[in-house]
């Protein structure tokens, strides 16, 4: 224990004959030092899980080279690149439904976080079990979620569908078709973050002062004025947050297009609702190929980064004037 | 040396044991002096009770399994061979992914330098072929096959006014035409909601099955744009399924299990394995199924291989454990238990499996017609990307079926696929 005021004399620190000047070394090395070791677990993790990855799929992804047959491999330089990004069809595919995905799923997600976060707000009976109710979904298995929705939008006997026919209006096959394919994954991704966003913005929402509500009150703001002008602005940092939580998750969509094709990686008869990170699955894991698997990985962390950088230069410009 | 009498091997394993855990704590070692054997397994091999007999045949060793999901199974298999680490000292591998791990010998132990080569007549040809590597290294011994026949809905034949008895059915289908032909017939007059086939896909894969060439020549070639035996099943299929004959399934997947409950279909291509599935996805349909011979007549899906990988610390050990259980008798008693169907054509002749039936499916004598089956199929030749190739033309198919594209834009789409695939 170091400590800065001189010892008072007693029977127990006359006992300690160490020089003050080795103590007054000590000091300063723990003073200089202890501030790295305290964050440095932070960093030995990352390094080790997240940097050291990165950098090793960097150098796969410039080699041909088989998962299975590691020995084999070989340098090729930045082939796989350009095959990737002018010879392969698939990948700007996958790529595209990555990005329809993305706008079907975080458009929707966050408006309805919003609403549901204003409904939260409000002061309803037992409220801490609807707060606790809507993260439910989010803490339920990705494969128990998507299996059971799978079946919802079963093409012969799916609940959905029964529904539909009853009402005349025919039977969709839901895996099949473009569109609805997409519609069906984006209904599985919004039910279950919605409710975790909703929770994020709750709490922004509840951190903006009373005092600014009712300085509009006696101004004569109505609720939908002080909604667009005082909440979403002071909820910025809330929403740029949630947007970007959701694009990295969407670039990350693998589950629920792997299971709800019955556990194939193409996502789909003709890879309709194949994405990004389903083909870099495919590529990598199910055909093996894992130099170009990891080049789709590393182009989908440029991507990820691009949209991420568009996300904050659009959502920067809410904000209050 | 194995201590003989009780009181020693209890001994034995505590001094061994207290050794064990002062030398090598930390290492993962099982602690009780025992040599640990890890199995790595998907799905349900039939082998609980041989363990234990084997456990107590070698009291030196211990085996401890783990089982996993199919693709994951293979997956992480894959991982662990790639980076020279944490594969079990034996790993089943499955006939779809045989293919693609024989690509690199080197990360298996050559069983033909442990004696295979002398065990060599034990199993069915094909069966020893398709897990040879390029250089003639044995990869891995064979456990089951899945041989072919066709499962059949005797109630909804009935129904179209079609024969019911096995040997007539059987009769009525020497060949896959003559089957679809017997489809049109059925489907004339079928129930309401029910089918002739599952789906485009098993059907496709088995006639491919019985083509003396599927998708690879032996140099390792794809000849799928030219070899017509491949297009003519093509045609067939497809021309089955425009014809409103397919219930537009795909094998493995949940809709097609519920398939099999909802009538929605009126013959399956069935392996042997694939009657437990039936009994247990649909208990309700007992007695109605028979079981009549494949067309074109033999037939395979499905069935395993047991390898050791190169990077285990006990491989000595660990061949004489496979070897052990991919013996005659211990397929037999597998094949007792479970009803998977030996790879080992000696036991095909046994009474045991000869008088096998299965009452679910009307007692029909599946034990003999799953081994004619396997036994009269031709080897055909895996190369790497077989497994592959055969999702691109599943898919390929369920474009036909979900009408997405005719039969030949869907076939020209899968030759560039399929070229895309091997680059």
């Amino acid at each position: 224990m170091t400590t800065t005021t001189p010892p008072r004399s007693g029977a127990a620190t006359s006992a300690d004959t160490s020089p003050p000047r080795r103590r007054d070394r000590w000091y300063r090395w723990d003073v200089r030092l202890s501030p790295y070791l305290y964050i440095a677990p932070y960093f030995v993790i990352f390094g080790v899980f997240g940097l050291y990855p990165l950098l090793y799929t960097a150098w796969v992804s410039l080699q041909e080279r088989a998962l299975n047959d590691p020995e084999g491999a070989h340098w090729v330089g930045l082939d796989n690149y350009t095959r990737l990004l002018f010879h392969d069809p698939y990948f700007w595919n996958a790529m595209g439904n990555t990005i329809s995905l993305w706008l079907l799923t975080t458009i929707p997600q966050i408006l309805l976080a919003l609403w549901i976060a204003q409904l939260l707000n409000r002061r309803l009976r037992s409220r801490t079990l609807f707060r606790m109710g809507v993260l439910l979904p989010n803490v339920t298995s990705v494969a128990a979620v998507t299996l059971i929705f799978a079946q919802l939008f079963g093409r012969d006997f799916g609940l959905i569908n029964l529904a539909l026919d009853a009402f005349g209006l025919g039977k969709i096959d839901w895996v099949a078709g473009t569109a609805s394919s997409q519609v069906a994954l984006a209904v599985m991704v919004v039910w279950r973050w919605t409710g975790y966003h909703a929770l994020v913005f709750l709490a922004a929402m509840q951190a903006i002062p009373g005092s600014v509500y009712e300085a509009a009150t006696i101004d004569g703001a109505s609720a939908r004025q002080q909604f667009w002008h005082i909440t979403i602005p002071m909820m910025r940092s809330a929403i740029v947050f949630a947007t970007i939580i959701s694009t990295t998750g969407n670039m990350r969509l693998l589950a629920e297009p792997l299971l709800f094709a019955g556990g194939v990686a193409s996502g789909g008869s003709d890879r309709q609702f194949q994405t990004g990170a389903l083909y870099l699955y495919e590529t990598a894991f199910r055909q093996f190929d894992f130099g170009y698997g990891s080049a789709i990985a590393m182009l989908l962390l440029i991507a990820i980064l691009l949209v991420t950088g568009v996300n904050y230069l659009v959502t920067r410009r809410i904000r209050t004037d | 040396m194995r201590p003989r009498g009780s009181a020693r091997r209890v001994a034995g394993a505590l001094s061994a044991g207290l050794l064990a855990t002062a030398l090598l704590a930390g290492c993962g070692g099982a602690g009780s002096g025992k040599t640990k054997l890890t199995i790595g397994l998907f799905g349900d091999f039939g082998y609980a009770d041989l363990f234990t007999e084997y456990e107590q045949s070698h009291p030196d060793i211990d085996i401890v399994d783990s089982v996993a999901k199919y693709d994951d199974h293979h997956t992480s298999l894959a991982t662990h061979l790639a980076t020279n680490s944490g594969a079990a000292d034996i790993e089943a591998v499955d006939t779809g992914y045989i293919a693609q791990f024989k690509q690199n010998p080197k990360a298996f132990v050559d069983l033909n330098t442990k004696g295979g080569a002398d065990l060599k007549n034990r199993w069915l040809s094909w069966k020893w072929e398709s897990s040879l590597g390029k250089g003639g290294e044995q990869i891995g011994y064979g456990t089951d096959v899945g041989g072919l026949a066709i499962c059949y809905r005797k109630d909804l034949f009935a129904e179209a006014g079609l024969p019911t008895e096995r040997d007539q059915v059987g009769a009525a289908w020497p060949t896959w035409q003559a089957f679809l032909d017997l489809g049109r017939q059925f489907q004339a007059r079928a129930p309401q909601g029910t089918k002739w086939f599952d789906g485009g896909p098993t059907l496709f894969n088995s006639i491919v099955g019985q083509a003396g060439v599927g998708y690879y020549d032996k140099s390792d070639q794809v000849v799928l744009k030219d070899n017509a035996e491949i297009k003519q099943a093509w045609d067939l299929v497809t021309g089955g399924v425009t014809a409103g004959l397919s219930a537009g399934l795909k094998y493995s997947t949940p809709e097609w299990n519920t398939g099999f409950k909802q009538n929605q279909f009126a013959t399956v291509a069935c392996p042997a394995w694939q009657m437990a599935k039936i009994q247990q996805q649909a208990p309700d349909t007992a007695g109605k199924w028979d079981v009549a011979p494949v067309p074109g007549g033999g037939g395979n899906w499905g069935g395993s291989y047991l390898t050791v990988p190169s990077q285990g610390d006990h491989i000595d050990q660990a061949v004489e454990l496979v070897t052990w259980l991919t013996a005659p008798e211990q397929q037999a008693k597998v094949f007792t238990k479970k009803g998977l169907l030996p790879s080992t054509p000696e036991l095909y002749d046994r009474p045991e499996i000869t008088s096998y039936t299965n009452p679910f499916f009307s007692d029909a004598p599946v034990g003999k017609l799953f081994t004619d089956a396997a036994r009269k199929l031709e080897p055909q030749y895996q190369g790497p990307q077989a497994g592959a190739i055969q999702e691109e033309m599943a898919n390929a198919m369920l474009r036909v079926e979900q009408g997405k594209q005719s039969p030949d834009e869907s076939w020209n789409q899968a030759v560039g696929d399929v070229q895309r695939l091997i680059k």
